[in-house]
């Protein structure tokens, strides 16, 4: 500043020339660059669009298609090839609740406890716990008919020898969804502050008193929208139930461990689909609007669950 | 040990006081176990999904030579006598995987660069969950939706004339699968390369600008190619998870193998001939159920390979930005 009275002529004619050649710039930029930039964004306009439109056209054509089935036969009355006016999803959805009960019963715990104990006990530089870690990962991604495979060789048939039961199909979506669990739940019990554990360390709780009285609660708005989630995927999935015995025609309440067979939702929904009258279309589209009604209920209650109790620290 | 945590904690008058725990603490241990019990629950899956692919695998490989099911493209098995060549239903499902890229992965990437870097945040709020939806719905919805909508009110008013044969007239074929399993993976792409591309330091972004770029500019050339590994682990993703899909397939590329990738014809994929095949009650020991397993064996390697890459990339990307 002090040598700003000697340099001031050319510190304005610095000024100048760089204000010239920017103006130059800008003059020359509007041509190519704007149209080149609204084509672009029009692109992704039209992207968007698409992908929206057609969850809007799944929703509609359920929605056109299913309605005129839509009444309290469609809950209440068991699957019928003979009339398909009357017929319904009264086991279908008795079954999903059940294989659904199942899963939360499993779920929970095995996979809260996985991961309290990778977040607050597991020392990530032994080998076995990166092991743990890189093998939930790969499990995330595993295809559902495998572990529908899995369910088959290792739940209904061989070490588990569970038969053609619900549990076993409830056991295999448990296996399922177990790493999403897991995943969500680390990342609920991450966010919660070091300061916190060391507070209650300092006062003399033990570390299990801490995760007990400190750690989970706070955590555990993260851990609810996790799981249901992971629910949310385990009621609309199909394949692996198709392998571990979810059969064709249940006219009956199923039960957990009863050897009659069982079904689920999106099972017999599927069941309806392959075949070819009108009617068990209409009712196969009115089955969806019931799942999608469900499942936008459950991932909306997630969400403003996340929302709700998110805690900033 | 005991001398060193001995410290006198009262200035004067009374017994040092020690600050070691008064109890062993068996029940602190007893939960550490039980915790550690349910990780290794999650190893032991991964065990039991290996053991049960590998048995009847094996059982599998001493009926059928090598060769013919890793060289044949013959999927007959059906037939007397039987041919298992594994490429006519790989080829189903790379047909499958090949399409519904071609369609996801641009919608998926254009999304993404409009939520990061075109939306307004009002927008986007509402946008991203929506999206996301999509991908909460069931596989099944999907499939059927592909079948009596996309297949007559899109793919046959759109497709140009006899083009490949023509699309007139089939009541199934792997591009209407295709088409599906697009909509299931664009919101992951979408999602998850919008997150990578939020990620980029904003100093880059910020920097462009100043230097006079647009905003086309800014999102291809700069945020674009610094989110690249997270974006393209995004894609690998999605590529798995359209290798391992079933139900859209099943209901809507049909059942019969098919060594082509024509996205007109009608073929079948891995995962469908598995959830044909394994229904019910199929006999424990025959050829139908070991072949079951070694195709299932061969997804699962498939997938796992996409899985290692793709964590590869991931962490390479955190690495960065971290």
């Amino acid at each position: 500043m002090e040598a700003g009275g000697a340099s001031a002529p050319r510190n304005r004619l610095a000024v100048a020339g760089a204000r010239a050649t920017t103006e130059a710039m800008l003059r020359d930029q509007p041509r190519r660059d704007v149209i080149r930039n609204t084509v672009f964004a029009g692109l992704l306009l039209l992207a968007i669009l698409i992908a929206l439109a057609g969850l809007v056209a799944l929703v509609t054509q359920a929605l056109v298609r299913g309605s005129s089935a839509l009444s309290p036969d469609l809950i209440n009355n068991p699957p019928s090839t003979a009339f398909p006016d009357k017929a319904g999803y009264r086991p279908a959805i008795l079954g999903s609740l059940q294989l659904i009960a199942g899963v939360i019963l499993f779920v929970v715990p095995v996979g809260v406890g996985a991961a309290l104990y990778l977040e607050e006990y597991a020392d990530g530089s032994r080998w076995w716990n990166r092991l743990v870690e890189i093998n939930i990962q790969n499990l995330a991604a595993v295809p559902s008919i495998i572990y529908g495979i899995l369910g088959l060789a290792f739940i209904v048939r061989g070490p588990l020898d569970l038969g053609f039961i619900l549990a076993a199909g409830s056991l295999t979506l448990a296996l399922l969804v177990l790493p999403m669990v897991i995943i969500a739940a680390r990342e609920a019990i991450r966010a919660v502050p070091d300061s916190i554990r060391q507070g209650s360390l300092a006062l003399g709780a033990t570390q299990w008193q801490t995760i007990r009285t400190q750690v989970l609660p706070a955590a555990i708005p993260g851990i609810a929208t996790g799981v249901i989630l992971a629910v949310s995927r385990a009621v609309g999935e199909t394949a692996p139930l198709l392998l571990v015995g979810a059969t064709v025609f249940v006219t009956f309440d199923p039960t957990p461990f009863g050897s009659d067979g069982y079904s689920a939702m999106p099972v017999q929904i599927f069941n309806y689909i392959v075949r070819p009258q009108d009617e068990f279309q209409t009712l196969a589209f009115a089955g969806i609007i019931v799942m999608l009604a469900v499942l936008l209920a459950m991932n909306s209650f997630a969400i403003w669950l996340r929302n709700r109790y998110e805690q900033r620290w | 040990m005991s001398s060193q945590t001995t410290i006198a904690t009262q200035p004067a008058g009374g017994p040092p006081r020690r600050l070691q725990a008064t109890s062993k603490r068996y029940g602190e241990r007893a939960v550490k176990w039980a915790l550690a019990f349910c990780a290794l629950l999650s190893v032991l899956t991964t065990t039991a999904i290996v053991i049960s692919l590998i048995g009847p695998t094996i059982g599998f490989f001493e009926i059928v030579p090598g060769s013919e099911f890793f060289f044949s493209v013959d999927w007959t098995p059906q037939f007397e006598p039987p041919s298992f060549g594994v490429l006519g239903i790989v080829a189903g499902t790379l047909n499958v995987v090949i399409w519904s890229m071609l369609f996801a992965v641009p919608l998926g990437l254009a999304t993404a660069v409009f939520l990061s870097e075109y939306a307004s945040p009002r927008v986007r709020k509402v946008v991203k969950p929506v999206l996301e939806v999509l991908v909460g719905i069931p596989t099944v919805a999907i499939g059927f939706f592909a079948v009596t909508f996309l297949l007559p009110h899109v793919i046959v008013p759109l497709w140009p004339g006899e083009f490949l044969g023509g699309a007139e007239g089939k009541p199934f074929m792997a591009l209407a699968a295709s088409l599906g399993i697009a909509l299931m993976v664009v919101p992951i792409i979408a999602s998850l390369s919008d997150d990578a591309m939020r990620a980029v330091p904003r100093g880059l972004h910020d920097g462009a600008y100043a230097l006079g770029a647009t905003k086309a500019k800014v999102a291809t050339r700069v945020i674009f190619p610094a989110a690249l590994s997270g974006i393209v682990a995004s894609i690998v993703l999605a590529i798995s998870r359209a290798l391992g899909e079933t139900m859209i397939v099943l209901i809507a590329a049909g059942s019969t193998p098919n060594f082509t990738l024509s996205p007109v014809e009608s073929i079948q994929a891995m995962t469908a001939y598995i959830a044909t095949t394994a229904t019910g009650d199929i006999a424990s020991g025959s050829l139908d159920y070991k072949s079951v397993f070694a195709v299932g064996a061969v997804l699962f390697a498939m997938t796992l390979i996409m899985n290692i890459v793709s964590i590869r990339l991931v962490r390479r990307y955190r690495e960065v930005y971290e």
